[in-house]
């Protein structure tokens, strides 16, 4: 397991009170965990500040809401994953 | 300071929109229904109100800083501290600043003071939304009140 997706693990379990052993690449934050968008506010405002990055969150969303993006996408844990990984390394670059 | 209608803001003192920082005042009144029940023959500003004017400090920091494009709500209240009590007519100044502007929210830190004393300090967290219909029109009367709009002295 990736130390980003055990640190994602971390936040979201402490932050959404929900136990870590629930907490798998397969989650899906919203169908799976039931985090909702304010509380998922709060789960990018500590992995902003975990990793120093910008989660585009309001583009995901709008990608989503117009049937751009399946959910999955973004809120499937292996693949906000994926994402915090690429954000990491564009800010390197 | 008007309690009653949480008008907690009398005047922006300094604005770095660039930099993200305000500097406000605010004079508590000298009477206010408000005391009537906090406390009985003891006045004392509640807590809760001297979050909310760090709270609005910090919301018209944002407003300046997206130029009125979206509005501010108060989404998250941490590490609130309330060290000294505030009485009827006190002077209180707030300096907020921006700490992070994330994707649909940011998170600001704030101190009130008074006398140069530090009063209370919190940090805060706003998710910003496109304005609700009607209400863009109005906090700029608000923010236009407080000289937010005109052109306040740099921080």
């Amino acid at each position: 397991m990736s130390s980003t997706f055990e640190t994602v693990a971390g936040i979201i379990s402490e932050t959404a009170d929900i136990p870590r052993e629930k907490i798998t690449p397969e989650s899906h934050a919203i169908d799976d965990l039931g985090i909702d968008s304010l509380a998922f506010l709060d789960i990018a405002f500590a992995i902003d500040k975990a990793f120093g990055i910008k989660l585009p969150l309001e583009r995901w969303t709008q990608e989503v809401n117009e049937g751009k993006v399946p959910a999955e996408e973004y809120f499937v844990l292996k693949n906000l994953v994926a994402r915090i990984d690429a954000l990491v390394a564009a800010k390197a670059a | 300071m008007r309690l009653e209608y949480f008008e907690m803001i009398d005047t922006v003192v300094a604005l770095d929109r660039e930099a993200g920082r305000i500097e406000t005042r605010s004079v508590v009144p000298a009477a206010s229904p408000v005391f009537e029940g906090h406390f009985p023959d003891h006045p004392l500003v509640p807590g809760v109100l001297l979050t909310e004017t760090m709270a609005q400090a910090s919301g018209y920091l944002l407003l300046a800083r997206d130029d009125f494009a979206r509005m501010p709500f108060l989404m998250a209240v941490d590490k609130a501290r309330f060290r000294a009590f505030v009485e009827p007519g006190a002077e209180l100044t707030v300096e907020a600043r921006i700490v992070h502007e994330g994707s649909g929210y940011a998170a600001t830190a704030a101190t009130l003071s008074a006398g140069g004393r530090r009063i209370a300090d919190a940090e805060l967290r706003f998710r910003t939304m496109p304005f609700p219909a009607g209400l863009d029109g109005r906090m700029r009367e608000q923010a236009a009140r407080i000289g937010l709009l005109a052109g306040a002295p740099s921080a």
